[in-house]
Parts: structure tokens; C-alpha cells; sequence
């Protein structure tokens, strides 16, 4: 600094004056926002936020409440199925497609098409091809196989499954589509050493492949995990969390006791622990991805 | 049965598209053979088929006496560098030895004896616990050199491994695959569009276009008896002059000027009377006190002048038709100065104007 440096703070200044709208936007829609919504998960804000403040009450009734608690287990249920079928699905198909295929295009289309359709969409899609009356139930009773029994939805143990086959059969498109860069992005000479070499495809796969293709796996687990913690629509569209509490989400949990409870306080610390959770993931995560790499150089 | 490799009426076609046409090849035993041609020549493809990577439309492949055509990459008993190097990244340079010989199911002792001798030779043993992204272009190429050394092969191929270098590395690795061959003894197949680098390590180039081989010879009958002329300009840097003109008994007639053919060896006879190409190297043009000597004297009129500093090009114009002289470094020359060149027929070649096949 001594000889006459320019100050860091002073360079690139019209790109700092540039991001200092997002910036502001940053910190006080997302930083603040959080902030407010902890704060206020420790009062008794019923209708409007008030502070008036309870303490931990709110949490313990959170954690006392039953359909609380089915949702976290559908939470965990559903993403950690969601997260291994999609990228096992997703994979599987993009090697498929990776094998020089014809129409291509169109099959890829085809595949990523549900990706296209919104939630609501999809759910009720779904909703209406697992009803045992008109769906897939009564088409195969129909061609004679009396006794098919296939509705997931109206059988409260397994119905988040039916649930995840709709999430399933949008997802899988935009992760084959991902992988399928990712595939295509490994040098055609690589194969060719491996088979020069002797090693079959599978294990190519396993021990050159996929290892090579870490950034996309980071990139598509977070956009996964995105996912899942946030499913809210599907739910809403497909089976409205029933039959009874056994299809509900921490995110309809939250959006319930605010806008229909006018239960504010409960909805923030549920949402509170919906961070919590997310937190707890993401940051010994980001600190073993991103904190070594100053030490590597 | 002294052929390590033989290419029998070998043809390929990827849909309509004829790549290779009856091509047929014999390769001895410890030969170094580059084949040679501008891009889409269909050398990288011959290559390919013989490594097993494509499978061809008809004809047949031998190895070692085996016939080969129909078996996978990995029993045919070869080694491929390729131009990428094609390391496995998340593996070590040692991993990257060892994961074909693993997967082989090979004794742990024997591996490691393969590795350590194969690191020896390349001189990489300090880089063998290092992965691939901490090397340099010319260490990874050496990994590369080294990954098809411990399969213990007898017939190397080389698909343009150098062209991913830059120039004094290129130039540093040549040498050491020639290097390699000498102790090694072993068969090696090289593709590359490099003049120098097939001129520099062949036993034998095989010059392909259009997928077929132009002509197979050692680099000096490549040089020096080009069979058509293609191969002419296409090997030579700077390439070969060519006067269009009419050959005449033993007389090349070109505008005003008659260059006697004597001491030119006809691969036919001499013709008596055609259309024809005369082509004539720039640094087989004489200059200075050489002239004398030389058959055929002329004056030009110097144009333009290149410096490369161990050599100078003039560009002039011989009967109105561009002409490259080669001169020493040395030589004192400028633009617009009358310069005495002489040619020497036997060091010339002509080529039939038509066909364009050597005369």
C-alpha cells in the first residue's frame, strides 16, 4: 500500500456500483427476510406479527405436533428416494441416449418434455392416472385382471410414493439432460484408451466417467436437493396432503399455519427449522467444496 | 513370416461414404511406419481399424500372423497413444499405468515390475503418485507413451501424438520416440500430418489421399522419386516448383526456354512428345559458383526475399511462372538484383501433365 497501490475498495468501481443494487436487493429481501422470520418464530404472532415474545413455545408445540412430524418423515422419505432413483434414472437414460442413437432429438425431447409442465400439471396428471376409477387401476381391471389393485394414492402408508413417481417422472428428464452434457463432454479418446485397455464399459463408467464428471453431479445434486425441500405444488395439486396428514411437507406445513391457521409464529418456526435443516447440509458441504481450495491454491 | 501387421483389401464405408478403398499393407517386424496424408486422408481411420476402435466393411487384419479382424481393442495386442492423451484424470500417472493390468487380472509383482521398468525408460518416476492435471503437456504425453509400454505389446500405434505440443517440445519428444524404438525394437504405427516428423522417425511413410496409400517408400525415395504430384508438393517444405510444359526426345520445352533431360532416369522411357510437368525443389537450385557445373543455366530477376536465417528464399519468376530458390543464409542477395541459377535434370522429376504420374 505504501508505494502508492490503489485501494481494493476504490477498483473495477462502476462494476461495484452495478451489483450495489442486487446487493441492497440481497440483503435485505433474503439476509433481512430470514433475520425478521427468526426473530419473530420466538413470538406469539397469531394474524399479524406481533412481538410479544414466548420463548421457545413455538418450537415445542412444532415438534408436538403430529402432522409436523409426517411431514418431515414423507420429507425424508421422499428425498432420499428422489435423490437416488432420479440420478440413477436420469444417468441410465443419458447413457442410453450417449450410445449414438437415432431421432436423438426427438427422444431427448421427449424425455425432458414433462420437465416442461408445471407442478400443478403434473400432479393432477398423476393424480387422475393413479385414481383406481378411471386410471391405470380400472384400465387394467377393464382388459380382465380383476383383481389388479394399484392406488397409491388412497392408501395413507404408501400414497407419498405415488407422490414420488409424479416427481420422478418430471425430474428424471432435466437430470438425463445434464448428464448427457456432462457425458458429452468427456473426451471420445478416453473410451477409446479404455477399451484399448480392456476395461468394459460398465467399469469405465464407474472408475473413469463419473469421476470425471463431478462438476455436473454438484451441479445437478444441488439443483435436486433445491427441489425436494421446496415441493410444495405437487403435493398441493395431486393429493392436497391426503389421504388424512399422510402426504404433507414441511413447505405446506409453513404455508398452511400462515395464510390458513393465521398461526404466523408457528409458520416462521417451522420455516425455521426448514433452514436449520438445509443449513446443517449445505454449509459443512460448502466448507469441505470451496474452503480447501485456498489451501490448494 | 516376418510381418508384424498386414492390411488385406481393407475397405470401409460409413454409410455412402467410401473412407478406405482396398487398401492393403504389410508391415515388418520392428518397423517404424508413419502414415502421412492432409486431413480426412483417412489415416487416423486406418489407424483406428487396425487398433480395433472401428469395425471395417470388408477385407481382413493380421497381427503377428493372427487374424485379428474381428477382435476386441485389447486382445489384439497393441498400444495406442492418442493425440489427447487420454489419461484417466482422477487417477495418479501410476493408476493410470496399472488400471488395464489390474482389470487384466495380473499378478500385483508383475504390475509393479512393469511400471517401475516402463517409468525408467520414460523417465517418470517422480511423477508417478501425481495425477494427470499436475503435469505438463510433454510429461502427460510421456504418461500416455507409458500407459501402452507396460502392455508389453509388440505393435505400438501413435495417433498424432504430437500435435498437441508446442514446437521445441514436439521437437524434444521426437526424438525420444525415435529413441524409444531403437531400444525397444518394437513395431510402431505413426499417424501425423507432420512432414518432418514422419520424414524424421519412418523406416517407411505411406502417404495416403482419398483413402488410399500415393505411395509407400522410405523418406528419402518419398523425397526424391515422388511417384505422382501430389506427393511432390505435398512433401518439401518450401514445396516443389512446377513448370508446365511439353517434353520433346531428351528436351523440356518451357516458354522460350529448352532444359535438356539428360541424366534424367524415365521410369518408362523417355516420351517423345506430351504435355508435361516439370518439378524442381528450391534447394536443388544452384547458385554462385556452383552454377558451372550445372546443365542448365538461366538468369532471374530476384522478386522477394525470405530470411529464415539458416537458409534464404528468393521468389522470382521463371518464363512468367512463380519459381522458389533456396540459398545459403550466408548469400548476399537483394530485390531486383539478376541472379544465375543453374538445374540439374537428374535431381528433377517430371510428371505426366494428365495423369500426373511420374515420367
Amino acid at each position: 500500500m505504501s508505494n502508492g497501490r490503489p485501494s481494493q475498495l476504490f477498483r473495477n468501481k462502476s462494476a461495484k456500483i452495478a451489483a450495489i443494487p442486487m446487493i441492497v436487493t440481497a440483503l435485505f429481501v433474503f439476509v433481512g427476510g430470514t433475520a425478521w422470520t427468526v426473530v419473530y418464530s420466538f413470538t406469539k404472532s397469531g394474524l399479524l406479527p406481533r412481538l410479544k415474545w414466548v420463548g421457545l413455545d413455538q418450537y415445542e408445540r412444532l415438534w408436538s405436533t403430529n402432522r409436523w412430524l409426517v411431514s418431515i418423515e414423507n420429507l425424508i422419505i421422499y428425498g432420499l428416494c428422489m435423490l437416488v432413483l432420479v440420478f440413477v434414472i436420469g444417468f441410465i437414460l443419458a447413457a442410453l441416449i450417449d450410445q449414438k442413437i437415432r431421432f436423438e432429438n426427438t427422444v431427448r425431447t421427449i424425455i425432458l418434455y414433462p420437465y416442461a409442465l408445471s407442478f400443478v400439471v403434473t400432479g393432477l396428471v398423476w393424480q387422475w392416472i393413479l385414481n383406481p376409477d378411471f386410471g391405470i387401476q380400472s384400465i387394467v381391471q377393464g382388459l380382465g385382471w380383476e383383481s389388479f389393485a394399484f392406488d397409491p394414492l388412497y392408501n395413507a402408508d404408501i400414497a407419498i410414493f405415488g407422490v414420488l413417481i409424479a416427481g420422478l417422472w418430471q425430474g428424471s428428464g432435466l437430470v438425463m439432460v445434464l448428464m448427457l452434457a456432462g457425458l458429452r463432454g468427456v473426451d471420445q479418446e478416453v473410451w477409446k484408451a479404455a477399451r484399448i485397455d480392456g476395461i468394459p464399459a460398465w467399469k469405465t463408467y464407474i472408475f473413469i466417467v463419473i469421476p470425471m464428471m463431478r462438476p455436473v453431479f454438484i451441479t445437478t445434486l444441488v439443483l435436486v436437493v433445491t427441489g425436494i425441500v421446496k415441493i410444495y405444488d405437487l403435493i398441493v395439486a395431486q393429493t392436497g396432503g391426503g389421504p388424512g396428514v399422510s402426504t404433507e411437507v414441511p413447505a405446506k406445513y409453513v404455508y398452511d399455519m400462515m395464510f390458513r391457521a393465521n398461526n404466523l409464529g408457528q409458520g416462521f418456526a417451522a420455516s425455521t427449522m426448514m433452514l436449520l435443516t438445509v443449513a446443517l447440509v449445505v454449509i459443512p458441504w460448502a466448507i469441505l467444496e470451496f474452503g480447501g481450495s485456498k489451501n490448494r491454491g | 513370416m516376418n510381418n508384424s501387421v498386414e492390411i488385406k483389401n481393407l475397405d470401409l464405408e460409413f454409410g455412402s461414404v467410401k473412407v478406405l478403398q482396398n487398401l492393403n499393407l504389410e508391415i515388418g517386424k520392428g518397423e517404424f511406419l508413419v502414415l502421412l496424408g492432409s486431413s480426412g486422408c483417412g489415416k487416423s481411420t486406418l489407424l483406428n481399424c487396425i487398433a480395433g476402435l472401428l469395425d471395417v466393411t470388408a477385407g481382413q487384419i493380421h497381427i503377428n500372423g493372427n487374424n485379428v479382424t474381428w477382435s476386441e481393442p485389447s486382445e489384439r495386442g497393441i498400444g495406442m497413444v492418442f493425440q489427447s492423451y487420454a489419461l484417466y484424470p482422477q487417477m495418479t500417472v501410476e493408476g493410470n499405468l496399472s488400471f488395464g493390468l489390474k482389470n487384466a487380472k495380473l499378478p500385483k509383482t508383475e504390475i509393479a515390475q512393469r511400471i517401475k521398468r516402463a517409468s525408467e525408460v520414460l523417465q517418470i518416476e517422480p511423477l508417478l503418485k501425481r495425477k494427470p492435471a499436475a503435469l505438463s503437456g510433454g510429461q502427460r504425453q510421456r504418461v500416455a507413451i507409458g500407459r501402452a509400454l507396460v502392455r508389453d505389446v509388440d505393435v505400438f500405434l501413435f495417433d498424432e501424438p504430437l500435435s498437441n505440443l508446442d514446437a521445441k517440445l514436439r521437437a524434444d519428444l521426437r526424438v525420444e520416440i525415435k529413441r524409444l524404438h531403437q531400444n525397444l525394437e518394437n513395431t510402431m504405427i505413426y499417424v501425423t500430418h507432420d512432414q518432418i516428423e514422419a520424414m524424421t522417425l519412418a523406416d517407411r511413410i505411406a502417404i495416403m489421399r482419398g483413402g488410399q496409400i500415393m505411395q509407400l517408400g522410405t523418406p528419402d525415395e518419398i523425397y526424391g522419386q515422388p511417384i505422382n504430384k501430389y506427393v511432390a508438393g505435398f512433401i518439401g517444405s518450401p514445396s516443389m516448383n512446377f513448370l508446365d510444359g511439353r517434353i520433346k526426345g531428351r528436351e523440356f520445352e518451357f516458354g522460350d526456354l529448352s532444359i535438356p533431360m539428360t541424366g534424367y532416369n524415365f521410369v518408362n522411357g523417355s516420351p517423345t512428345d506430351s504435355e508435361t510437368t516439370l518439378g524442381i525443389r528450391p534447394e536443388h537450385v544452384v547458385t554462385g559458383e556452383l552454377v558451372g557445373n550445372a546443365p542448365f543455366q538461366t538468369d532471374v530477376t530476384v522478386g522477394l526475399i525470405e530470411p529464415t536465417g539458416s537458409d534464404t528464399l528468393v521468389d522470382c519468376e521463371l518464363a512468367g511462372t512463380p519459381f522458389r530458390v533456396r540459398m545459403d543464409g550466408q548469400a548476399k542477395v537483394s530485390v531486383g538484383e539478376t541472379l544465375r541459377i543453374g538445374l540439374n535434370p537428374s535431381r528433377a522429376s517430371l510428371f505426366d501433365k494428365q495423369t500426373e504420374l511420374r515420367l
